[in-house]
C-alpha cells in the first residue's frame, strides 16, 4: 500500500461508507426503518478503527501529501478516540428515529461519518489550509445534524443559532491563517514553526495565534465564546449532543495542541500566549459552573458543564510542553467517555420527543429503570472527578501539569471549581433516587440493545481510564513525544 | 495610476459595505453587496491576481448576487423591522469592533514598514498569465485539500436536502 493512501485510509474507509450509505438510501420506503444503514455506518466506522491501528503497527511517521498530512501516534490516538465516540453515538442512534419520525434518518448516518472524515483530518494534518476544510466539513454536518428534529422550534433555533454564529467564529480562524501567512510567509505548521524564529512581524504572528484561539475556543465552547451552547445543546437530539459535545472538541483541541505546543512553542512566544489561555481556562471553569447552578433543565445543565470541562482541558495549555500534552489528550479522552455515555443514558429515557427535561422529571427513575439511574449516576460522578473514574485522573494530571509548570493558582481555582460543580451533579443524582413527587412522566419504551450496547461501553470505558489509566496515557504520551521532538 | 486605483476601489468598497450595513431594504443590501465584490475583483486584478478577479466576477457577483437577488424576489421580502436588538451587543458591540479595528491597525502600521509597499500592477502592464501557476498548485502541493473539498460540499447538499425538504 502506498504511504499516502495509509496516511488517510480511516478517512477513506468513513467516506466511502457514507456514499454507499447515501446511495443505499433512496431503495427504502420514505418511512422505513433505515436500521440497515445504520449497520453499515457502525461497520465503516469499526473499518475506520482498524485501519488505524494498522496505521500504528506501522511504528513510523509519515508526512504525505506535500506535507500537509502527518500520520504519528499522536494522529493515532485522536482518530482512535474520534472513531470510538461515533461509533458510541451510532450505536445510541440506531432506535432513537422510530420510524415515521423522519424521513431522513437515512442521510443522518451518512452526516455522522462525514463529520467524523472532517474531524480525522483536522487531528492528522499539519497544514492549516486542510485543517480549515476539515473543520468546516464537521462543523457543517453538527450544524445540519444539531436541527434535526424538525417538527420542534427549539431544534431549528439549536441549527441556525449554531450555524450563524458557527460561521462568524470560522471567520476569525480564516483571518488567524491569513495573518500567520502574512507574518511567515507559509500555512504549513513546521513552516510556521521555523518562520517565527525570524519573522520581522512578531506582533502580527502574536495576533495571528489570538485569532485561531478565537475560532477555536468557539468550537471548543470556552469562554468567552460560550453563548451559543446551552440553545444549541437544549434544542438538538440528544444522540447528537453527545457527539457534538466530544469528537469535534476533541479534533479541536489536538489542533490547538498541535498550534500551541509544536508551533508556537519557543520560550519566548510561549510566554506572550500563555496567560491568554490562562484567562480562557479560568473565565470557562467559572462561567461554566456557575452557569450550571442555575439551570433547571438537565441538558442545559451538562451544556455549561461541558464549558467548565474546556475550562479544566484548557489549564494544560498553560504547561507545555510534553506533560501536560499528554494530560490534555488523556483528558479529551476521560471527557469524551462520560459525556457521551451521560447523553447516551439522556437519549433512551427521553427518545425523540424528550419528554424529560428538567431535573424535577428525573425524580424518582432509579425506581423504574435501576439500571439505566445506575449508569447516568456513574457518569455523573465521573463528571464530578470521583476516584476509580475516568473524570479522577483526566482533572489529576491536567492540575498535576500545572502544578508542575509552576501555575499553582490556576490549579487551585480548578478545584475550586470542581467543588461548586460537585453542588449540581448531586443535584441531578439525588433527584434521581429521590421518591417521585408528581405523575407519572413520558412513556417510556425500554432501551434498545444497541443502545445497551453502547452505554455499557461508554461505562467499561469510564471505568478503565479510573482504574487502569496506564495504557491510553502512555498512547497519549508517545504522541506527544512525537510532537515535541519534531520540534527539537 | 495604481495608488490611484487601490484609493478609488478600495474607498469604494469600504463605502459599500457600509452602506450594506445601513439599508433597511434587502435588495439595496444585496445590491451593495455586488458593488464590494466588484470593487474587490478591481483590487484583485490590480495585484496581479487576474484569475481570481475573473472569478470574484464570475462566481461572486454572478452566480451567488443572482441568486441571492432571487431568493429575496420569492421571498417578497419587505422593509426590514428594527429590533432593539440585545443590550449585550449593543454596549459591547462597537467598542469592541472598534478595539479590533485598532489592534489591527496597529498591528499593520507598526510592522508597516517592514511589510513595505506590495508592488501593484504584477501583470496589469505585461499580460501573463497565472492560470498555470494556480493549478500547478492545485494539482501539486493543495491536492488533497482540493480533494476534500468535494466531501465539504457533499455536506452541504445533504444539509440542503434535509433541512429545506417538507415532511410528509
Amino acid at each position: 500500500m502506498s504511504s499516502a493512501l495509509l496516511s488517510i485510509l480511516p478517512e477513506v474507509v468513513l467516506t466511502v461508507t457514507g456514499v454507499l450509505i447515501m446511495l443505499a438510501d433512496p431503495f427504502f420506503a420514505p418511512k422505513a426503518s433505515k436500521k440497515a444503514l445504520g449497520w453499515l455506518a457502525v461497520l465503516g466506522t469499526l473499518g475506520a478503527a482498524g485501519a488505524t491501528l494498522l496505521q500504528l503497527r506501522t511504528h513510523q511517521i509519515l508526512l504525505t501529501f506535500s506535507g500537509s498530512i502527518q500520520m504519528d501516534t499522536f494522529s493515532v490516538f485522536f482518530h482512535l478516540l474520534i472513531a470510538s465516540i461515533v461509533l458510541l453515538t451510532l450505536l445510541v442512534s440506531l432506535d432513537y428515529f422510530k420510524p415515521g419520525a423522519t424521513s431522513h434518518s437515512g442521510e443522518y448516518f451518512a452526516l455522522v461519518l462525514f463529520g467524523a472524515v472532517g474531524m480525522m483530518l483536522m487531528t492528522c494534518s499539519v497544514e492549516l489550509l486542510m485543517v480549515f476544510i476539515g473543520l468546516e466539513i464537521s462543523s457543517i454536518s453538527t450544524y445540519i445534524l444539531a436541527g434535526y428534529r424538525k417538527g420542534q422550534a427549539t431544534a431549528s433555533e439549536s441549527s441556525l443559532k449554531y450555524f450563524l454564529l458557527g460561521s462568524f467564529a470560522t471567520a476569525f480562524f480564516l483571518y488567524g491563517i491569513a495573518l500567520a501567512f502574512g507574518a511567515t510567509g507559509t500555512t504549513s505548521l513546521n513552516g510556521i514553526a521555523s518562520g517565527l524564529s525570524v519573522t520581522a512581524f512578531p506582533t502580527m504572528a502574536f495576533l495571528a495565534l489570538a485569532m485561531m484561539l478565537v475560532g477555536l475556543g468557539f468550537k471548543v465552547s470556552a469562554a468567552p465564546f460560550h453563548v451559543w451552547t446551552p440553545d444549541v445543546y437544549q434544542g438538538a437530539p440528544a444522540p447528537v449532543v453527545g457527539l457534538m459535545s466530544t469528537a469535534p472538541k476533541a479534533a479541536v483541541f489536538a489542533v490547538l495542541l498541535r498550534i500551541t505546543a509544536t508551533t508556537y512553542s519557543s520560550e519566548l512566544l510561549h510566554a506572550r500566549w500563555v496567560w491568554l489561555i490562562g484567562i480562557i481556562a479560568v473565565l470557562s471553569m467559572t462561567i461554566g459552573n456557575l452557569g450550571a447552578l442555575l439551570q433547571k433543565d438537565a441538558k442545559r445543565m451538562l451544556a455549561y458543564s461541558s464549558i467548565a470541562h474546556a475550562g479544566y482541558l484548557m489549564v494544560a495549555y498553560t504547561a507545555l510542553p510534553a506533560d501536560s500534552i499528554a494530560a490534555a489528550a488523556f483528558y479529551t479522552a476521560g471527557y469524551a467517555a462520560m459525556n457521551v455515555g451521560a447523553f447516551a443514558v439522556i437519549s433512551q429515557l427521553g427518545g425523540y420527543d424528550e419528554p424529560l427535561r428538567t431535573i424535577d422529571d428525573y425524580r424518582g427513575l432509579a425506581q423504574k429503570h435501576p439500571v439505566l439511574a445506575a449508569a447516568l449516576a456513574f457518569f455523573l460522578l465521573s463528571l464530578i472527578g470521583i476516584p476509580f473514574t475516568g473524570g479522577f485522573f483526566g482533572k489529576f494530571y491536567v492540575f498535576n501539569a500545572a502544578i508542575g509548570a509552576g501555575h499553582v493558582w490556576l490549579a487551585v481555582l480548578g478545584l475550586l471549581n470542581s467543588g461548586v460543580a460537585c453542588f449540581y451533579y448531586l443535584r441531578l443524582l439525588t433527584a434521581l433516587y429521590s421518591r417521585k413527587l408528581g405523575e407519572e412522566g413520558g412513556e417510556f419504551e425500554g432501551s434498545s440493545p444497541a443502545a445497551a450496547i453502547a452505554i455499557a461501553g461508554a461505562v467499561l470505558a469510564t471505568l478503565l481510564l479510573g482504574v487502569l489509566p496506564g495504557k491510553v496515557l502512555g498512547l497519549a504520551q508517545r504522541g506527544a513525544t512525537v510532537q515535541v521532538s519534531r520540534n527539537r | 495610476m495604481h495608488l490611484a486605483l487601490f484609493f478609488i476601489f478600495g474607498g469604494l468598497a469600504v463605502l459599500a459595505a457600509l452602506n450594506l450595513l445601513l439599508q433597511r431594504h434587502p435588495i439595496n443590501s444585496a445590491l451593495s453587496l455586488v458593488v464590494v465584490m466588484m470593487s474587490l475583483a478591481v483590487l484583485y486584478w490590480s495585484l496581479g491576481a487576474e484569475f481570481l478577479a475573473a472569478a470574484q466576477i464570475i462566481v461572486y457577483s454572478g452566480a451567488v448576487m443572482v441568486l441571492f437577488v432571487f431568493v429575496i424576489m420569492l421571498l417578497n421580502a419587505g422593509e426590514e423591522e428594527r429590533t432593539r436588538g440585545s443590550k449585550i451587543a449593543s454596549i459591547a458591540g462597537f467598542p469592541g469592533a472598534a478595539a479590533i479595528f485598532c489592534l489591527l491597525s496597529f498591528v499593520f502600521l507598526s510592522e508597516g514598514h517592514k511589510l513595505g509597499l506590495s508592488h501593484l500592477g504584477g501583470s496589469l502592464d505585461e499580460a501573463s498569465s497565472n492560470i498555470s501557476q494556480i493549478s500547478s498548485l492545485l494539482f501539486t502541493d493543495l491536492l488533497l485539500p482540493f480533494e476534500v473539498t468535494s466531501v465539504l460540499i457533499l455536506v452541504a447538499i445533504l444539509g440542503a436536502v434535509v433541512l429545506a425538504k417538507k415532511e410528509r
